[in-house]
């Protein structure tokens, strides 16, 4: 790799962590004054990982991802403004206001809606994955997932089929080890979830950290090989990840001592918004700082100014 | 021109004919490629159309509905199969909390245009889980669409509507209407989405029947000229949308309503059906008929005391119109009647 073209990349991947990071903590400060009612689960923390498997993705290709959504949808190309205006609950939002965070949707990026019920998604992008297939195109699904997803029913139901049919699809579950605030510990019988993902026939690798670079790697190989049809799908890829946090709402809440402050320290450290923005020249990062906190003023400007929408918008759309 | 065919060879007519007619249509489910064919409902479909368009799955009833609408999101109109309908129980969580809202959740982005059948089991033993009529279940639900046609020709015409329509349709087919022969237009046109019928014109009572209970509400008609009441029988077909003005006028005649359902009264087809006309139509006199309120005895004893059917109409007639009447031997004539098709097991 060039040192330039390390630099494009670094600069890329920065700039759609920089973007995540800043739309949320901006979401946060906003949500003391209620003006965004709406639940909000933030993945601060967590961004590397959309960051890193949407970065190889083309506009066509297709994500699903969880009501913990917003990274994913911002890394696949999601509009800022879309996003905040659905989250002020505005007309122009993505979906008018309908949806809010929890069902962030973008059709023309390749985003598929996202749902509140844990691993409900999942199937849907199997089914997305397998429509793919039956007409021969070379788009390629990358189906965000969470640890609490892997234990409902649908996961190995839905690994079960994608195996039998070899469907175009990546899993990538974000394993944070809090289900709202549940570890894994009491939730795992056999904490070695690659081992049950391979018992279906399906690729699956377990990160050992949480490294953009090395994620974003491992991401692209993959679904090259899955889109030429040098490799078949599924593939399955654990990552571990850390909610800085709380389940949901804008507020950190280690003061509730239901988990270790030490880990959230170590997490802290190792921050990779923090880790590529220090990998590029300051001028760089300064650049690219500034656009990002335009595109978030922008993107706050739209949603105050857009309007609500009217009532008589309550009956449309139940049925298309 | 019309030929005379069965219920299940309809369903197959409207299959193949809505998958000869957009190739965007697929077949799937367990067993729809094997030799017996759901009843033969699906017989010859995978050698018309290929083993890519017309394919077995494993159960997960749960996920292959989400594969449904994933690709029903994708642009393909899936039909998924159930044996009975029982089984679409498995598919709640897919069908309330995605297919339902997809459209109107993700602000008019995607559709899900689907077919998820089911059909009713009646008879010979099918117990607690092989008999359950759950189309209320899914009337409740905003975004989703439930038709139950009785007649061949519904089927074959409801079938083509269903997989044309860019909603998900709950599908509810009644194993006792399989074998039921009828005129069937192999070209007519789709049914027409929340339009019911008219089977029989009358003057003192409204008897609605859904699904199978169409056919006892035709005999029980049959059977009340004996006491000289004019029963006008509607066939609703789509129970969501639902033609209520065609129930409501009717009613407004006649003054006297009873829903016959091949399901449970409570909170069921019967009673949204008999509300939504008291709301309209106040003073009007009404009946709700379906199952035992018991979950479904297998022993053929119990089972025959669990199904309400045409006597029972023709006593909740009575009821409505000549209440302290004697009644004609309703029971000696229904058996001197010719009988319905009948089904035996084991499948």
């Amino acid at each position: 790799m060039t040192q330039e073209f390390e630099t494009d990349l670094i600069s890329r991947l920065y700039r759609k962590i920089r973007l995540v990071r800043r739309m949320e903590e901006v979401v946060a400060e906003i949500y003391p004054s209620d003006k965004i009612k709406s639940p909000v689960h933030l993945s601060i923390g967590q961004e590397a990982v959309s960051v890193a498997f949407c970065d190889p993705l083309r506009r066509q290709d297709v994500v699903s991802m969880t009501y913990r959504g917003h990274a994913a949808f911002l890394a696949k190309g999601g509009s800022p403004r879309g996003m905040m205006a659905e989250l002020y609950g505005k007309q122009d939002g993505v979906a008018h206001g309908i949806a809010g965070s929890m069902h962030l949707v973008d059709m023309e990026n390749g985003i598929l809606g996202a749902s509140a019920v844990v691993g409900t998604s999942i199937p849907v992008a199997v089914g997305y994955a397998m429509a793919i297939k039956m007409r021969g195109e070379d788009r390629v699904v990358v189906c965000f997932l969470g640890d609490g997803a892997t234990e409902e029913g649908v996961f190995p139901e839905s690994l079960n089929f994608a195996a039998l049919h070899a469907l175009p699809i990546l899993f990538v579950c974000e394993n944070n080890g809090l289900a709202i605030h549940s570890p894994l510990a009491n939730r795992w019988a056999q904490p070695d979830l690659c081992r049950r993902v391979e018992g279906y026939g399906v690729e699956a690798h377990r990160f050992e950290d949480m490294n953009t670079l090395v994620l974003r790697a491992w991401a692209e190989e993959r679904i090259t090989a899955i889109r030429e049809g040098k490799a078949a799908g599924p593939v399955f890829a654990e990552c571990p990840t850390y909610r800085w946090l709380q389940h949901v709402g804008p507020t950190d809440d280690h003061d509730q001592d239901y988990r270790d402050r030490a880990e959230a320290a170590r997490w802290r450290a190792a921050d990779e918004v923090e880790r590529l923005g220090a990998a590029l020249p300051a001028e760089t990062r300064a650049e690219i700082d500034a656009a990002v906190e335009q595109t978030v003023a922008d993107a706050v400007a739209f949603a105050e100014a857009s309007p609500f929408p009217q009532p008589g918008r309550l009956n449309v759309g139940a049925y298309a | 021109m019309p030929e005379t065919i069965a219920y299940k060879e309809a369903l197959r007519l409207g299959i193949g004919r809505a998958m000869r007619e957009d190739e965007d249509v697929f077949l799937f489910g367990l067993d729809v490629d094997d030799h017996l064919g759901i009843q033969g409902t699906t017989l010859g479909l995978k050698e018309e159309f290929g083993a890519k368009r017309v394919f077995g799955t494993p159960l997960s009833e749960d996920a292959m509905t989400g594969v449904a609408i994933g690709a029903a999101m994708a642009g393909m109109r899936p039909i998924h199969t159930h044996i009975r309908m029982d089984f679409l129980l498995l598919c709640m969580n897919q069908l309330v909390n995605i297919a339902a809202k997809a459209h109107y959740m993700f602000g008019g982005q995607v559709k899900v245009p689907m077919v998820a059948r089911g059909i009713i089991g009646k008879s010979w033993g099918q117990g607690a889980q092989h008999s359950q009529g759950l189309h209320s279940l899914f009337m409740h639900i905003p975004g989703l669409r439930v038709v139950a046609p009785a007649t061949p020709h519904d089927a074959m015409a409801c079938m083509l509507a269903a997989v044309a329509d860019d909603n998900p349709v709950v599908f509810v087919e009644h194993r006792l209407l399989y074998n039921r022969q009828g005129p069937v237009d192999a070209s007519a046109a789709p049914s027409v989405i929340g339009k019911g019928r008219i089977c029989g014109e009358g003057r003192d009572v409204t008897i609605v029947g859904i699904s199978n209970m169409l056919h006892d509400a035709l005999k029980a008609a049959a059977l009340l000229k004996q006491a000289k009441i004019s029963a006008e029988v509607i066939d609703p077909i789509w129970l969501s949308p639902l033609d209520i003005d065609l129930i409501v006028r009717s009613a407004e005649k006649t003054g006297r309503l009873i829903v016959a359902d091949a399901a449970w009264t409570a909170c069921g087809a019967s009673a949204e059906i008999v509300a939504a006309v008291a709301e309209r139509v106040p003073g009007t006199r009404v009946a709700r008929i379906g199952f035992a309120p018991t979950p479904c005895p297998t022993t053929p004893s119990l089972e025959k005391a669990f199904y309400p059917d045409a006597v029972s109409i023709c006593d909740a007639a009575m009821a409505l119109v000549a209440p302290g009447a004697a009644a004609p031997p309703f029971a000696a004539l229904a058996d001197a009647m010719q009988q319905d098709p009948v089904f035996k097991g084991p499948f």
